[in-house]
């Protein structure tokens, strides 16, 4: 019984995430402007049956509004979805992320906590294992862009979904960030964020060059052709995305189709 | 009744809400005597090899064989595959139960370790009747994450290449493994624990 297909090993991951707040399906531009998008456990299932490989589901507000994430949305939201469901958003401590993995939850993204106090990438990590332990890393290009003499890209992280300037490196925050325990890096652009317009594929690629664990980019999807580019150029394991996929704009199965077409291996049928 | 065994280790809410949806009741325990008396048996796991210490150390590992013994279906789910080989590199000091031969070894490769995403199973030719597979075309993409690999052994009912070939699924009469996380693996998941509840079903008649 085989479905003729060759194995092609290891896949790029199309990743639909969900930015929730007050238990609703937001999308903003650059992490402003919020309109309302849907109720997160009808979106989540629906992206998981129309073939994303992954869905993520961030607290957009938690952290700045410094009260603990909705448990409840998450078990929801869980409940039904048979592919692995990332949290993000105010997790501040062992005992938040165990929360989240109760409510269904397979992995947590941390992100200020983490800069803040590193440390508790490692106490996650070692309660739960690293696969479980997503580093969210909010990057804006430092004016000038390339100033390093090895050609690197600079960006620094921001806080708080992206309120914070730090004074961190991005490249230099992962590679920490890796040592301590983290399992794969969440990267998004502020500066492409919401713009449609393509991911940063230099600074992707960057940090993913940077890093011996999976870096998942964000911020900037419009087209096939920007997952494309951030696979090849941005050397990506994973790309992430909102609202193209919320309003429809794209099918997943299409998308992949695209990169198929394009020599980059992904899960298809899905 | 499915009878997952706690040891407090990873997260257990993923593959308890796959048996609901299955409508198969399942139990959540740590306590020897009640794996003991289990009609079948889950092991999932995630994390460290070494945190399967526990198991030797609480007398559930002794119950786990005892049960094997007597024909319960056990699945072992990632770590819990990888304890029913030898050992691990990972935990060179802690014990495997030594079902299938050789010892879990880190990747040896250039590409990122972990390996985590989805990736493709095939079948062996012991595979070709495997009952967990049952259903399941060769090729099926499921979802990976682990930094350490079983060897290709007697046993071996699927093999995945990352880098080099291991073995992504093990069988042998009531003993059945899994490197991949059925309980994220979408269809083809539900699939194979949907097989593995069957085989719990004939093993209670």
């Amino acid at each position: 019984m085989s479905t003729g297909i060759t194995m092609r090993g290891i896949t790029k991951r199309i990743i639909a995430c969900l930015d929730v707040t007050k238990g609703r399906v937001v999308k903003g531009v650059q992490f402003v402007d919020l309109i309302d998008a849907g109720d997160p456990a009808e979106l989540a299932h629906l992206h998981a049956t129309s073939g994303a490989d992954e869905i993520v589901l961030l607290d957009i507000t938690a952290t700045s509004d410094a009260r603990p994430i909705l448990i409840d949305v998450v078990r929801r939201t869980a409940r039904q979805l048979f592919v692995p469901f990332t949290v993000g958003g105010g997790v501040r401590s062992l005992d938040d992320a165990s929360a989240l993995f109760d409510a269904g939850a397979d992995k947590i993204s941390i992100n200020s906590a983490a800069i803040k106090s590193p440390g508790i990438i490692t106490e996650i990590a070692e309660r739960f294992g690293s696969q479980a332990v997503i580093i969210a890393i909010d990057a804006k290009r430092k004016v000038g862009g390339v100033v390093s003499s090895e050609g690197a890209v600079a960006a620094e992280v921001y806080l708080a979904g992206g309120r914070i300037a730090t004074g961190r490196d991005a490249v230099e925050w992962a590679r920490e960030a890796e040592s301590r325990g983290g399992g794969e890096i969440l990267l998004t652009s502020m500066d492409c964020d919401g713009t449609r317009n393509g991911f940063d594929c230099p600074l992707t690629a960057a940090v993913a060059t940077a890093v011996n664990i999976p870096v998942i980019a964000s911020g900037g999807a419009g087209s096939g052709d920007h997952f494309v580019d951030v696979f090849k150029a941005g050397c990506a394991d994973a790309a992430l995305a909102a609202s193209i996929f919320h309003f429809g704009i794209h099918d997943v199965r299409q998308l992949k189709a695209q990169l198929q077409n394009a020599g980059i291996p992904v899960r298809l049928p899905c | 009744m499915i009878t997952l065994i706690d040891y407090k280790a990873g997260n257990l809410t993923s593959v308890r809400k796959a048996f609901s949806y299955l409508g198969q009741e399942s139990v959540v325990t740590d306590n020897p005597k009640q794996v003991r008396e289990a009609q079948a048996l889950v092991l999932p796991g995630v994390g460290h090899f070494c945190t399967t210490e526990r198991l030797a150390s609480s007398g559930v590992r002794d119950a786990v064989c005892e049960a094997i013994g007597r024909g319960i279906p056990f699945l072992g789910i990632c770590v819990g595959m990888q304890w029913q080989f030898a050992g691990s590199t990972e935990a060179p000091g802690t014990e495997g139960l030594a079902l299938f031969e050789g010892a879990c070894e880190r990747f040896q490769t250039t590409l990122k370790v972990p390996h985590v995403g989805w990736n493709q199973i095939r079948r062996t030719r012991q595979g070709t009747q495997s009952r967990l597979l049952d259903g399941v075309p060769d090729d099926s993409f499921v979802y990976f994450t682990h930094s350490y690999r079983a060897p290709v052994v007697d046993g071996v009912s699927a093999v995945t290449t990352y880098g080099e070939t291991f073995a992504s699924a093990v069988e042998r009469d009531n003993v059945f493994g899994v490197q991949f996380h059925p309980e994220k693996s979408g269809n083809t998941g539900l699939r194979i624990l949907k097989n593995f509840c069957s085989a719990a079903e004939r093993s209670a008649r």
